[in-house]
């Protein structure tokens, strides 16, 4: 860097020392500029230029005086000759949730559309591994029943009994592997799928004749 | 202690919060004062116009997009109307400011006397700068903006800004070598 031309021209570097002298540059350029001052000594005179000029500037600023106190009379006279605002002046919903967005400092407003981008890309890659799945599973499951089609298995109809709690048939469905595939129906009956598919007449009321030794099944049936 | 941003407090004032722009007003007012002050020249002049910029601040809140700070927006505002004011000022009264301007520059026993404060020289070269100069030399060192918001301000390039602060700072150096003082730079 050739600061010692006298030419009416300046490095990159020099037109920074105003800005660096107040503190507004960025932290890259900051860093260049305190790199050259340390290590040219012209440069680090004309950077003291600079500063004695940001001192005799600020002292002359604030000797320039401050509007009296009738300014802020004259603002709110003419702001209550304005027409009134179409807007309430009760915060609605919209002027809350900016004023939340603009409470938050742009680092906090970056760390947050980080996160939620995160959370999207996150959200999107399990979606993609839920439907890549069942792809290769060749079909949709229900959540009751690991079939792809809810008229296919071997099925019971059952009442519970009148005394059975929710949680006494929650319990005896989880321990029978079993689940409704429908119901309630008229009298109270509920459509229970025993296997995920067709099973032998006879091995299905064996089943059925096991599940009634239940205090919790009050009527059980074959059905198809 | 924390306080309400200025961005805040814009969406309180484009909802009709006058409170909102009394505080937005304290905050503020001075320093926009003094920035038309130094470029209209002008006490009463200073003082209407800064009721305008921030009448302008309450009719325009609801529009703020929050592209550059509030306080660099409310001088873009004051820059406008400073500089609308000064085109329609009379000839004759930038002739008297001029003339007042030669008249402060010259050798009186007063000025000798700042002579031996280099600092008040400096304060009196920066004072007969030309409206321009004095704008962006106000704006870097004594409103803090940065080449970009000053850039926004003025409505120039950011490379201009650097180029226009430089010349600024040239004519200084000028001005302060009439006064007997050599910075040995440009």
């Amino acid at each position: 860097m050739n600061t010692m031309n006298k030419e009416p021209e300046q490095s990159d570097i020099e037109a920074l020392l105003p800005w660096h002298a107040v503190g507004t540059l960025s932290r890259r350029d900051t860093h260049r500029v305190e790199e050259a001052l340390a290590r040219d000594p012209e440069l680090a005179r004309r950077y003291a230029l600079v500063r004695d000029e940001l001192g005799e500037t600020i002292h002359l600023n604030e000797t320039l005086g401050a509007p009296s106190a009738h300014a802020m009379e004259k603002l709110f006279d003419k702001i209550d000759a304005e027409p009134a605002r179409k807007q309430a002046m009760s915060l609605n919903l919209g002027t809350r949730v900016a004023e939340f967005l603009a409470s938050l400092s742009p680092r906090t407003l970056a760390w947050s559309a980080s996160a939620a981008a995160l959370a999207i890309l996150l959200q999107a890659g399990l979606i993609a591994s839920v439907v890549i799945n069942d792809k290769s599973a060749g079909g949709y499951e229900t959540a009751s029943a690991p079939t792809t089609d809810p008229g296919v298995g071997a099925f019971t109809l059952i009442r519970f009994a009148p005394q059975a709690s929710q949680d006494d048939v929650t319990k005896f469905l989880e321990a029978n592997k079993l689940s409704i595939a429908s119901g309630p129906m008229a009298g109270g009956l509920y459509k229970v799928r025993v296997a995920v598919t067709g099973l032998p007449k006879a091995e299905l009321a064996n089943i059925v004749k096991k599940l009634q030794q239940d205090k919790v099944v009050g009527f059980i049936a074959t059905t198809e | 202690m924390q306080t309400t941003s200025d961005e805040v407090l814009i969406v309180r004032i484009a909802g009709g919060d006058r409170l909102a722009m009394q505080v937005l007003f304290a905050r503020h007012h001075v320093r926009v004062y003094r920035f038309v002050l130094r470029l209209v020249r002008n006490e009463a002049t200073a003082e209407d116009l800064i009721s305008e910029v921030f009448l302008d601040v309450w009719r325009q809140a609801g529009k703020f997009e929050g592209r550059s700070a509030v306080s660099t927006w409310m001088l873009s505002i004051a820059r406008f109307k400073a500089l609308s004011t000064l085109r329609r000022r009379p000839e004759q009264e930038l002739d008297d400011e001029t003339a007042e301007r030669i008249e402060d520059q010259s050798d009186d026993p007063e000025v000798a006397l700042a002579k031996k404060d280099k600092g008040a020289v400096l304060r009196q070269c920066l004072t007969a700068l030309s409206a321009e100069h004095r704008e962006i030399i106000d704006l870097v060192y004594y409103h803090e903006k940065s080449v970009e918001e000053v850039a926004g301000i003025v409505g120039i390039p950011a490379a201009t800004v650097k180029t226009r602060m430089f010349y600024a700072r040239k004519k200084l150096s000028e001005l302060l070598k009439e006064q007997g003082i050599d910075r040995g730079w440009p």
